[in-house]
């Protein structure tokens, strides 16, 4: 990885950037985030298959934005999340330099986003393989067992938002969940309030997931609560024909209507 | 079946005033006349009033402790308890759980001057010590209220303004931001520490007791300590975010004190101790 | 004192377990998947495993559970009335196979409770809990019992703990009187102890508590928490996994005409615990919030509840999406 860490060096050493967001290994082997301002500590960034956080999260949060220009180590995820973001219009191309890693983990040279743009065009962008297979799985239930599957697994769910807060794309300063006139979903986890919860987030994802599957990662009881926007992610795909994260112009699938849309699947 | 500490008194509301429109004054009496005869408390305690099926909302004691038969609170309208409350009609039921945290010392204050400085909506917190000193007279020496708010509108307790300022053993300033004023408006007119500077009053053998928005504190703080002013006799009280009101939900914590326990009344040396996170 | 020891032979514990889930609601550890083990109530002997470090969640829910009603209420035009809550309903539990950092987290959350003023609601539940321990055989990379006053084998919450000596067997030693009615009521089942080794496992100390809480004294405006937290993400994990975090919220739920108060588990690191209706936020930054929780457990609670916030079990640190490891960053600032 010395071409990351150079590059790093570099656009700290000529105050392109204020800081790196990267990852780096903890003590106990974790790959995990880090934010170096100091170009004499580049080294510490890796990028091995242990680093798997959607690092786009930070963008948005304003400790990490006070620092100033950020570069970003970004995997492919990463990428279509800081599309996202600019198309939502939470941070603009000028924020952010990208450190772009491919699928072998090599750098890429990503001087703007209309490269990253083709870079993204030219890569595999539905879901992960494993959780293909998963959800093809699940799919094979009938919806009543499919809903019994999921009452099960959510029943554990201790609305702990790890999944809502590992998310790149869930930014609200003040979530649906937190508004209480009127509480829309209930504050205490019971099995119906979490799925209520979670169907809620995943709508509200719907068109804008690009799938890294952070949400179910992060999870502390292993919910695989990325199933379910995984699974939105192919829907959006097969009736809108739309991939998340694909340019920094996205307009909202589900809240914009072209005449052209296919209107089968409803009337 | 072992007390439980959740569970309120049932108020049933006695008077309604609308101070401003939206604030309101709730007198409460207890349903309980068991529970009433065994209720005290003291001024600067608070409680947690609530509305079934709408939850807790925090609010000081505003009546005196002289003063048996009833509580009073005051509040306005900002969030889903407060807009709950405001929609209750004199006969309904308020829940109470209190009295809560700690209290002015007030029998530490005989045979001194009390200046009480308040703005807007912290009047409130002070009333029932106000009331409370001034219904043991004799006890103290000068009585000064400083009082001010945005505008002739947004002051609360008009009627008891009027009171205090008719009475000869108590010197009552109330004053308004410039543009706040109407044209019949006799009071002063300025922000509270500039008419603190003006007013001057003697820090000797005075205690200062002092609540308001964080901005007025802000720029009250050095007037007081100019007119010579100690910390240790400078009072305010603070608010924080609370839900249980006694220290176990851990929402109130600020350094190693809870608000609900060791506050809401605090001297400003205390203060100084304590981490800016209120 | 006396130490009274016992051995437990390894069919006497299927006899002992047997013996008290006849009787007794029973939460014991299940292995659910080759990463969790979760307790669960009643499970069946054969599905009881003593094989994990620890468990996805505490046992803290047999005592604070993650949803606990507080009244109930009747609210019509006419009147509304406040019923409490029968404690005497609340059944008896023997808790199975808890590691000592989750016992002794018992005390931890009764000095918060406890302290003051008693909860009624835990203090029933923790009346009617046994305890039935189980010291720790092996350890892993985020254990740190012994850098919090803790240990592998300590008693501090258990009525009886058990310890693994050769032949899957447990020497089983009685702690307290309601342990002691436990084996009185199964005597065939506890014999004589003679001595056999214990098995124990070695939790290296990666810090002094002591030290910690002496540095955190003076530390409240260091560069460190701003340069330690930029990762943290707010979200609860680490506070709903850990065995003696105890913030709560109240919150009301209406059905019609009548509803219940309730609380549930919350945590001082979501962005909006402590904001004030008005809009102010005390802590609107995640490193104040970091800080709050860091020192209310190693600073705040040792002053005020006599009583470390912490039992070093690990589970905030392995559960944490972006690895805020609470005993490496303890380490680090014991050297600031």
């Amino acid at each position: 990885m010395n071409n990351l860490v150079e590059r790093a060096r570099e656009l700290l050493e000529n105050k392109t950037i204020s800081v790196i967001v990267g990852y780096e290994a903890g003590p106990t082997g974790i790959a995990r985030p880090v934010f170096i301002t100091d170009p004499s500590k580049a080294d510490i960034l890796i990028c091995d298959e242990r680093c798997v956080q959607n690092l786009a999260v930070y963008l948005t949060k304003p400790e990490v934005r006070k620092l100033g220009k950020t570069g970003i180590v970004a995997t492919l995820p990463v990428m279509r999340s800081i599309m996202m973001l600019i198309s939502e219009q939470q941070i603009t191309a000028d924020d952010v330099v990208v450190l772009g890693i491919s699928s072998d983990r090599k750098l890429l040279d990503i001087p703007d986003i209309t490269v990253m743009q083709g870079f993204i065009e030219k890569s595999d962008l539905g879901n992960p393989q494993k959780d293909k297979e998963l959800l093809a799985e699940l799919n094979k239930l009938s919806p009543d067992e499919k809903f019994a599957w999921w009452q099960k697994e959510l029943s554990n769910c201790i609305k702990c938002y790890a999944c809502r807060q590992s998310c790149p794309m869930c930014y609200c300063t003040r979530c649906a969940v937190e508004v209480n006139q009127p509480q829309w979903i209930p504050v205490q986890s019971n099995t119906h309030g979490n799925m209520e919860w979670h169907i809620l987030r995943a709508m509200h994802l719907a068109g804008r997931c690009i799938s890294c599957g952070e949400c179910g990662r992060a999870c502390p009881v292993g919910i695989p609560c990325h199933l379910l926007t995984m699974h939105l992610t192919d829907q959006t795909h097969r009736y809108f024909n739309v991939h998340a994260g694909t340019s920094d112009k996205m307009k909202s699938v589900l809240s914009v209507y072209e005449p052209g849309d296919k209107e089968n699947f409803i009337i | 079946m072992e007390e439980n500490i959740y569970r309120p008194y049932q108020m049933e509301i006695e008077n309604i005033i609308e101070e401003t429109p939206d604030v309101r004054t709730f007198r409460l009496k207890f349903k309980d006349p068991v529970e009433a005869e065994k209720f005290a408390f003291k001024a600067g305690q608070f409680g947690e009033y609530s509305v079934a099926g709408e939850g807790e909302s925090t609010f000081c004691v505003a009546s005196s402790p002289t003063r048996k038969g009833y509580i009073e609170c005051t509040f306005r309208k900002a969030g889903r308890v407060t807009n709950a409350l405001s929609n209750l009609e004199v006969g309904d039921t308020v829940g109470f759980r209190g009295p809560y945290g700690n209290t002015f010392p007030v029998e530490g204050w005989e045979n001194k001057n009390l200046l009480y400085i308040a703005g807007g909506i912290a009047l409130p917190p002070m009333r029932c010590v106000i009331w409370n000193t001034i219904d043991l007279r004799k006890k103290y020496k000068d009585i000064t209220i400083i009082y001010g708010a945005r505008t002739v509108a947004d002051l609360v307790y008009k009627h008891e303004l009027k009171e205090w300022g008719e009475r000869p053993d108590v010197k009552l300033i109330t004053t308004v931001d410039p543009g706040g004023q109407t044209p019949d408006w006799k009071g002063e007119i300025g922000f509270v520490p500039t008419v603190l500077e003006r007013i001057a009053p003697s820090s000797e053998n005075t205690v200062a007791i002092l609540c308001g928005p964080p901005v007025m504190i802000k720029f009250t703080m050095p007037v007081l300590k100019k007119l010579g002013f100690s910390d240790k006799n400078i009072y305010t009280t603070l608010e924080n975010r609370m839900k249980c009101g006694f220290g176990k939900c851990g929402r109130c914590n600020v350094g190693k004190i809870f608000v609900c326990k060791d506050g809401p009344v605090f001297t400003y040396e205390q203060l100084l101790t304590l981490p800016a996170e209120y | 004192m006396e130490k009274n020891l016992k051995l437990i032979r390894k069919d006497s514990l299927e006899k002992l377990y047997n013996h008290l889930s006849g009787q007794y609601k029973i939460y014991a550890p299940v292995r659910t998947s080759a990463q969790k083990v979760e307790y669960r109530y009643n499970p069946d002997f054969a599905e009881v495993t003593f094989d994990h470090v620890r468990s996805t969640l505490s046992v803290k829910n047999l005592v604070f559970p993650k949803v606990e009603n507080l009244l109930f209420y009747s609210n019509t035009k006419a009147e509304t009335t406040f019923a409490g809550i029968d404690t005497n309903k609340f059944q008896d539990v023997v808790l199975w196979g808890a590691h000592p950092c989750d016992t002794a987290a018992f005390n931890t959350l009764k000095s918060i409770f406890c302290w003051d003023i008693n909860d009624g609601l835990f203090s029933k539940r923790l009346e009617k809990l046994v305890v039935i321990g189980l010291g720790c055989k092996t350890c892993d990379e985020f254990c740190f019992c012994t850098s919090v006053g803790l240990a592998p084998d300590s008693l501090k919450g258990s009525d009886i703990l058990l310890s693994s000596v050769k032949n899957d067997n447990y020497r089983a030693e009685i702690v307290t009187e309601k342990g002691n009615k436990i084996a009185a009521s199964c005597p065939e089942l506890f014999e004589k102890y003679s001595g056999e080794e214990v098995i124990v496992a070695e939790v290296k100390q990666k810090f002094s508590h002591d030290l910690v809480t002496k540095k955190l004294a003076s530390a409240f405006d260091h560069p460190f928490w701003v340069e330690n937290s930029l990762r943290c993400l707010g979200c609860g994990a680490c506070a709903y996994v850990c065995p003696t975090c105890a913030c709560f919220d109240i919150q009301d739920e209406t059905k019609g005409k009548n509803g219940r108060r309730y609380r549930s588990w919350d945590s001082c690191g979501f962005g909006l615990f402590t904001i004030h209706t008005s809009g102010h936020n005390p802590r609107s930054v995640q490193s104040q919030r970091w800080r709050q929780r860091i020192m209310h457990k190693f600073s705040y609670m040792p002053e005020r509840n006599k009583s470390l916030g912490c039992v070093g079990c690990g589970r905030c640190s392995s559960g944490c999406p972006v690895d805020m490891n609470i005993s490496e960053q303890l380490e680090v600032l014991q050297r600031i």
